[in-house]
């Protein structure tokens, strides 16, 4: 709607006589249309799409995503419209009069199989010989409009080389059908932008910036890219080969930590509804695959938040006691893709984040430092692999200052899909698979690790942990069962404030070094915020950047990927919102189904600042092995 | 440079600098929309839109900001009527723009002009920063207050698809020249989101004179559906070629005759996007209700290869498709394939069939009129000159 401003008319104008709709029936919000010759209603705005999917009729699409806007490019999903010399995009076109619709005329039957054939024709490859296969929406097209040859003939040399340069994402355009899935998800959902169209007709193709790989640009390796896209263009930088060569080498011990979002999601690979949690039987899968030992990354998770709350209690005390100057709010900082987006739009700002490293590599530092010694192996023997729902995890492995357990930390991360299929090379079926316990030093960890897979999940976490921290109460008694609902759900931008009041606790053991008491936070109100999609989080920071309310915030959790890690971009494809909503469902209910919720209460956790880590939290040690630095790359440096 | 060969009764009829400006000073929007709607001008730019309903929608629409955008990129092969009318006749086009401003309550006038006209822009902008000096363009035109309306003019960059309305304001807004998905069109959602009129320069060249001498006087040229004159960009095969002022309802034959062709075989109407006829029809008229063109005349004569024809026009879409849309993209291409194949010998009948079904397809499932009407010459050609294509250039050899 126009502002009242707006309607001011120049003086030019005079009044007109505004044309009645043709039909009353739009009236109420309501359009009555009839598909198919059935009669219906739909809400006005509706498209034909909606419309028909609604009523229970299916039309093929393949350049619409749930998740992204319109394109209405690849014209699969054309119906009829009476008294319309042309077909009409049915996800394209709103529904504002009535119309009659038709979904399967000959002429749209035509239609849709000239367009199958036309993108065969152009498509480099064969089914047999491609990851995707069995899980492509080309050949699923093909397959329903039982497509048995090459009508308009079929390309025998690839049109572009592929690009591997980048450790996370793939890009292989001769099989591109140039839905740009891949350029909304980028643009819109991440606005980042490295993915447009690039030259015109038979030689369009998705490029990058001057056709540089993608190494190169300013990509950020979130691999939303590669969720969205319907074929095998895209996908993940697979390092399962050189896992199973560890493997089958005698001299080297495979350890492998798995994140809890590929374990809620990885039942999906195997023919399971989204929301089914994996965590066991993946165990077990694990050990008979191979590996050495498996160990669970909400261990470390626990850890970062131990780190990572410390460090806020710290900058907080350095600017509310000290008066010292510190970079507040303080950011998260174990999204890869996050990372590099503040690195690259926002370099100013990276002492912001917090410099605990994130689960994944402070696992890695540990394994190849305090599990080494204890379990007496030479950590120059140790192959350490992080099962991650994420592309950018393996950028991060491979970030040359990740060495300071004297090795490279994570030798390789591995993708939820790219898991799937070794087990499935394997010849084992996960959900069979009877379940099994993580291994020992680490065990089990908490819950609160356990829903950093869902966005707020981190929040929540740090937050069952501040609280008690500092009030000295139990946090079921300020949230029920301790589930900190405001943080919960998928809307882009969360906001929470959290008043301390006159009651503070004790310092606990773990904290007493570094702070006296907790007086100075009496009547303070804690302001924190989460948000998902860089497009979220770039709206928090341009009003940070403009000193709005998100700038008087004292801890932003901040996760690459739309949902948070279980939307990563190493996840099974298809994502969709509900699909997500799924996956969120069976993290926070694995979390409910636990005893030991809270990271502090992690008797793992707890041991290491004991026996390895003694000089507690944010120690020299810690410093050492579980911090890290940032790059400020700017817009040039890739 | 093409001299303009026949001055017609309408769009060349006597008309004074400013003259439709000055009307402005005594009637009303909607006395301009009455007169407008009367004369039943239709879009000049190639869809024959009428232009009374287009500018009523946007009269009609509440918004803080609308614009009239002048499509000066003329494109379509074979068309150079739009470039004589900016070059000779700009009180024309830019009191026109004017008058569509004060009509639908636009402030601002965008010329988007054809980057290879490039060098007519400096004595375009002179020509404006007159009509600024009299004060036939600014604020309070004319000493009428709160009449205020200027015009830019902002270069294409050479694509095709740019003149393709929505295309078009992609361009201006800066981004890829890519169709936009309609509903909603540019009168409701156009440039910057705002309510905009996308008028072909003729379009707006008609209304000046619309305005002074009225839809009565516009009515009397032409035909029944097809209102007025209409200039005719000719060439080819011709003794004169050039630009043609006629009424809607001129025979081919009649046109032939007057820019002096011999031994026609064939004309193209409507650029490469139009349709091919023969001779044998051509008695047919040049209208909307039946050969309809945006101005663009193509003569062919007896010893034009016409496989070679249609195989320049396709290579004119491979090359200038945007690439978005599947049809388009992928279906220009194999219909220049299948030209190809006609040319070497190696083609069956069967599958020249099929290409021809494609075409159908693009016709009706392209996103915009590029991929809609590309298939028209490969189409209409291959129909009406199988006998030369089949015959003579290795359709002998075909199985
Ligand atoms: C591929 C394509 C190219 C076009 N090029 C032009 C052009 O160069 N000039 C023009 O006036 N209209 C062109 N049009 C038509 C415009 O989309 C639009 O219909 C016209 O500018 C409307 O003006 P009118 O109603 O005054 O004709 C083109 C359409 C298509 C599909
Ligand atoms: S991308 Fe899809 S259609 Fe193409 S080869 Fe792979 S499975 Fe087949
Ligand atoms: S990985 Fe993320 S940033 Fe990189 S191209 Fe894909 S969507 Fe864009
Ligand atoms: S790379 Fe994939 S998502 Fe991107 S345009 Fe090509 S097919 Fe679509
Ligand atoms: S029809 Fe052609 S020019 Fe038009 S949108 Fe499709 S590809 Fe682009
Ligand atoms: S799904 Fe509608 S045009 Fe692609």
């Amino acid at each position: 709607m126009e502002s009242k401003g707006d309607l001011r008319a120049p003086v030019s104008q005079t009044p007109l006589i505004v044309e009645k709709p043709k039909d009353t029936s739009a009236i109420g919000g309501m359009v009555s249309i009839e598909i198919n010759e059935k009669k219906v209603a739909v809400p006005l705005g509706t498209t034909i799409l909606e419309a028909c999917k609604m009523n229970g009729i299916s039309i093929p699409t393949l350049c619409h995503h749930d998740d992204l806007c319109v394109a209405g490019v690849c014209r699969i999903c054309v119906v009829e419209v009476e008294g319309m010399r042309t077909l009409q995009a049915s996800c394209a076109y709103p529904i504002t009069n009535p119309m009659k619709i038709k979904t399967s005329s000959p002429m749209v039957r035509r239609a849709r199989r000239h367009i199958i054939d036309l993108l065969l024709s152009e498509h480099y490859g064969e089914c047999y010989s491609c990851f995707r296969n069995g899980k492509c929406e080309l050949q699923n097209l093909a397959k329903e409009y039982g497509v048995d040859s090459y009508t308009f003939g079929h390309v025998e040399k690839p049109k572009y080389e592929v690009d591997k340069s980048s450790y996370s994402v793939v890009r292989d355009m001769s099989k591109c059908v140039l839905c740009k899935r891949c350029v909304r998800t980028c643009i819109d959902l991440q606005e980042v932008g490295v993915l447009e169209a690039v030259d015109r007709g038979d030689n369009t193709h998705i490029g990058t910036f001057l056709e540089k790989p993608l190494a190169d640009v300013i990509c950020i390796n979130c691999g939303q890219c590669i969720n969205r896209c319907p074929t095998a263009a895209l996908r993940a930088n697979d390092p399962s080969d050189e896992i199973w060569a560890a493997i089958d080498d005698p001299t080297k011990h495979v350890i492998i930590q798995t994140a809890p979002s590929p374990r809620a999601a990885i039942g999906e690979e195997f023919g399971l509804g989204a929301g089914h949690s994996m965590t066991r039987e993946l165990n077990t899968a694990l050990k008979r695959i191979g590996f050495d030992k498996v160990f669970d990354t909400n261990f470390t998770a626990d850890l970062t938040i131990i780190e990572e709350g410390t460090e806020l209690i710290l900058r907080l005390y350095k600017a509310l006691v000290k008066k010292e100057s510190v970079a507040l709010p303080q950011f998260t900082s174990c999204s890869p893709g996050w990372v590099k987006f503040l690195e690259h739009y926002y370099p100013e700002y990276i002492d912001n984040l917090s410099s605990a490293k994130s689960p994944q590599q402070m696992f890695g530092a540990l394994i190849k430092t305090f599990y080494a010694q204890r379990a007496g192996i030479d950590p120059a023997n140790i192959v350490s692999v992080a099962l991650m729902p994420c592309s950018a995890k393996k950028f991060e492995c491979n970030r040359p200052e990740m060495h300071d357990s004297g090795y490279k930390d994570v030798d390789y991360g591995l993708t939820t899909r790219e898991m799937a299929r070794m087990i499935k090379e394997a010849g084992i079926n996960l959900p069979e698979m009877p379940k099994s316990n993580f291994d020992n030093p680490f065990g089990e960890a908490s819950g609160a690790g356990l829903i950093f897979g869902a966005t707020g999940g981190v929040m929540e976490a740090a937050i069952r942990s501040v609280v008690e921290f500092v009030l000295g109460k139990k946090t079921e008694d300020i949230f029920e069962k301790a589930n900190i609902i405001p943080l919960r759900g998928f809307e882009g931008i969360k906001y929470m404030e959290i008043p301390i009041g006159d009651k503070v606790g004790p310092v606990p053991e773990l904290l007493k070094h570094l702070v006296p008491n907790w007086d100075w936070l009496k009547g303070a109100v804690l302001k924190i915020a989460v948000a998902h999609g860089t497009a979220n989080a770039k709206k928090i920071m341009d009003d940070i950047k403009a000193g709005g309310k998100f700038s008087e915030c004292h801890f932003i959790e901040f996760m690459a990927c739309p949902g948070g890690c279980l939307g990563g971009g190493g996840q099974p494809i298809p994502t969709t919102p509900e699909i997500r909503k799924k996956r969120a469902e069976a993290i926070y209910a694995e979390d409910e189904s636990l005893e030991l919720r809270k990271s502090h209460d992690n008797p793992h956790v707890v041991q290491i600042y004991q026996e390895f880590l003694t000089e507690g939290p944010c120690g020299h040690l810690s410093h050492e092995l579980l911090h890290t630095h940032y790059l400020k790359r700017g817009r040039y440096i890739a | 440079m093409e001299k303009t060969k026949r001055k017609g009764a309408v769009i060349f009829s006597k008309y004074s600098r400013g003259e439709g400006i000055k009307r402005l000073l005594s009637i009303s929007r909607e006395e301009v929309l009455f007169e407008l709607r009367d004369s039943k001008l239709k879009g000049r730019g190639g869809a024959g839109f009428p232009t009374a309903t287009k500018w009523n929608i946007v009269a009609a629409a509440i918004s803080s900001q609308k614009y009239i955008i002048c499509n000066a990129d003329e494109g379509e092969p074979g068309t150079f009527k739009d470039r004589v009318l900016l070059l000779e006749y700009p009180e024309l086009v830019f009191d026109g723009m004017v008058i569509a401003g004060y009509t639908i309550g636009a402030k601002h006038g965008i010329v988007y002009l054809r980057g290879e006209y490039e060098y007519i822009l400096q004595s375009l902008e002179d020509y404006l920063a007159k009509m600024r000096n009299d004060n036939l363009l600014g604020k309070n035109i004319l000493g009428k207050e709160g009449f205020d309306f200027d015009i830019s003019i902002r270069l294409g960059s050479g694509a095709y698809v740019c003149g393709e309305e929505t295309a078009l304001i992609e361009s201006l807004e800066g981004n890829r020249g890519e169709a936009r998905n309609r509903p909603p069109y540019p009168v409701n959602t156009g440039y910057m989101g705002k309510p905009t009129v996308v008028n072909n320069v003729e379009t707006l060249a008609s209304v000046p004179h619309i305005i002074v001498k009225g839809g009565e006087w516009f009515k009397k040229y032409g035909t029944d559906r097809s209102t007025g004159s209409k200039l005719f960009s000719v060439s080819g095969d011709c003794g004169r070629p050039g630009v043609y002022e006629l009424p809607w309802g001129t025979k081919i034959s009649e046109l032939l005759d007057l820019v002096g062709a011999r031994n026609t075989k064939a004309v193209q109407v409507g650029g490469a996007s139009g349709t091919c006829i023969p001779k044998s029809q051509f008695d047919r008229t040049l209208a909307y209700e039946d050969a309809a063109t945006g101005g663009s005349i193509m003569i062919f004569n007896e010893s034009r290869n016409m496989l070679h024809v249609l195989k320049n026009f396709m290579e004119f879409f491979v090359e200038e498709s945007c690439g978005q849309c599947t049809p388009c993209r992928i279906g220009n291409t194999k219909l220049l394939e299948g030209v190809e194949m006609i040319e070497k010998g190696e083609f069956t009948f069967n599958y020249i069939n099929q290409l021809k079904e494609l075409g159908r397809t693009m016709q009706v499932a392209s996103k915009c009129g590029l991929g809609q009407s590309s298939p028209n010459s490969f189409i209409s050609i291959l129909e009406n000159f199988k006998e030369e294509i089949f015959n003579g250039n290795g359709g002998a050899h075909g199985k």
